[in-house]
C-alpha cells in the first residue's frame, strides 16, 4: 500500500517538474516594465566601454541602455547595422545613452570582420555561454533590441531590425525627456 | 681567433637557416573533413534546434566547422575544442548534457520510470491473479477458466445418464 502511494507521489512530482520545465521554456523572464536582471558583457578588445573590456548593466544606472542582439550570419542584422551606428553617433556625444552590441552565437573572427565592415564603433562583445540572451528572449529572432531606462527597467523592445534613425529615436527620446 | 669567430658565425647561420624549416614541420597538417566531423558530430548547432553540427547546412554551422578545423590545426585536443564551444555557446551544444545539477534527471528519470512501470505491472498482474473468476452463465464463483470445460462436460454426462 505504502509502496503504491510512494510511486504515485513520485509520478506526480515528475509531472509537476515537467510542467514547470515547459512553462519555464515557453515564457520569457521579462516583459515591458519589469526590472532587467543584472548581467555582465565581456567586450571585444577593439570595442571597449570607457576603456574597460567588461561592462555590467547595474553599472550603467542613470543612462538609457540599448541592448542590441546581432550575429554576423544574420542578414537583417547587416541591414540594421548602419542605422544602429548612426543612432550611436547621434546619442554618444551627450553621454546619456549607452549602446551595447551583444553578439549571439557567433565565431569571433567573423563577428569582428562584420563589425569592421560596417564601421561599428559602439561597445560590442560575445554573449559568452549564451547567458544574456535568455534573460530577454529564449527564442530570439535576430536582430532584437531592448531598451532599458535609467532605473534599469525594460521600456521597449524591437523584434527585427530598426529601419531608420527616426525609429530608434522614437524608442529612446521619450526616456530622455522623462516621459 | 678569427677562425673561432667564423665558426661561431657559421653555427649561428646554420641554426637560423634550419629554424624556419623546423617551425614549418612542427605545424599540424590541415585536418580533413572526417577529422573535423568526428568532433562536430559530438556538438549541436547552437542556433538551429536539434541539429548536429556535422550535418547542419547553414552558413553559421559551416563557420563553426571551419573553426574546429582551425583549432585542430593549432593542435587543440577534441576536449579543448568541446570546452571552447561550451564556454562560448553554453552546455546546450553538447550532445550529452553534463552530469550535474538538474541534468541528472535526464540520466535518472528514464531508468526510474522503467522500474516504476515494471513494479506497477507486477502489482497489477498479482491483483488480477487473486481475483476470483466468475462464470456469467452459471453464476458460480470460485471456478477457474481452465476448470470450467471439465465441469461442463461432467454435468452434461450426468444429464445424459439421467435420461438413459
Amino acid at each position: 500500500m505504502w509502496a503504491q502511494i510512494l510511486v504515485w507521489i513520485g509520478l506526480l512530482a515528475l509531472l509537476v517538474l515537467l510542467g514547470l520545465g515547459l512553462f519555464h521554456a515557453q515564457h520569457p523572464i521579462m516583459s515591458i516594465g519589469s526590472k532587467v536582471p543584472d548581467f555582465s558583457l565581456t567586450l571585444f578588445d577593439k570595442y571597449p566601454y570607457q576603456g574597460a573590456n567588461q561592462v555590467n548593466l547595474a553599472g550603467l544606472r542613470g543612462k538609457v541602455v540599448v541592448v542590441n542582439f546581432w550575429a554576423s550570419w544574420c542578414v537583417t542584422c547587416a541591414d540594421e547595422s548602419p542605422v544602429m551606428e548612426a543612432a550611436w553617433n547621434y546619442y554618444q556625444p551627450k553621454g546619456q545613452v549607452v549602446f551595447l552590441g551583444v553578439d549571439y552565437t557567433d565565431v569571433d573572427a567573423k563577428a569582428l570582420e562584420f563589425l569592421s565592415s560596417y564601421n561599428i564603433t559602439y561597445p560590442n562583445g560575445p554573449d559568452l555561454g549564451t547567458r544574456i540572451t535568455p534573460i530577454f528572449n529564449r527564442n530570439i529572432a535576430m536582430p532584437e533590441t531592448y531598451i532599458v531606462d535609467q532605473q534599469g527597467f525594460l521600456r521597449s523592445e524591437q523584434i527585427g531590425p530598426f529601419q531608420s534613425l527616426a525609429d530608434v529615436r522614437s524608442a529612446i527620446d521619450p526616456l530622455l525627456i522623462g516621459r | 681567433m678569427k677562425n673561432f669567430a667564423f665558426l661561431i658565425f657559421c653555427l649561428i647561420f646554420a641554426a637560423l637557416s634550419i629554424l624556419p624549416g623546423s617551425l614549418v614541420s612542427a605545424q599540424q597538417p590541415t585536418p580533413s573533413d572526417d577529422e573535423v566531423n568526428a568532433i562536430a558530430r559530438q556538438l549541436f548547432c547552437p542556433v538551429c534546434a536539434n541539429t548536429p553540427l556535422d550535418v547542419c547546412p547553414t552558413q553559421a554551422c559551416h563557420d563553426w566547422r571551419e573553426l574546429i578545423r582551425q583549432m585542430l590545426a593549432e593542435g587543440k585536443t577534441p576536449k579543448e575544442i568541446e570546452q571552447y564551444f561550451v564556454d562560448h555557446y553554453g552546455a546546450r551544444v553538447l550532445s550529452e548534457p553534463p552530469q550535474k545539477g538538474l541534468n541528472w534527471l535526464v540520466y535518472v528519470v528514464p531508468p526510474v520510470a522503467f522500474l516504476i512501470g515494471v513494479f506497477l505491472l507486477f502489482q497489477a498482474f498479482r491483483a488480477w491473479k487473486r481475483l476470483p473468476a466468475k462464470s456469467p452463465a452459471s453464476g458460480e464463483a470460485g471456478l477457474t477458466a481452465s476448470a470450467r470445460p471439465d465441469d461442463y462436460v461432467s454435468r452434461l454426462e450426468e444429464e445424459l445418464r439421467k435420461r438413459e
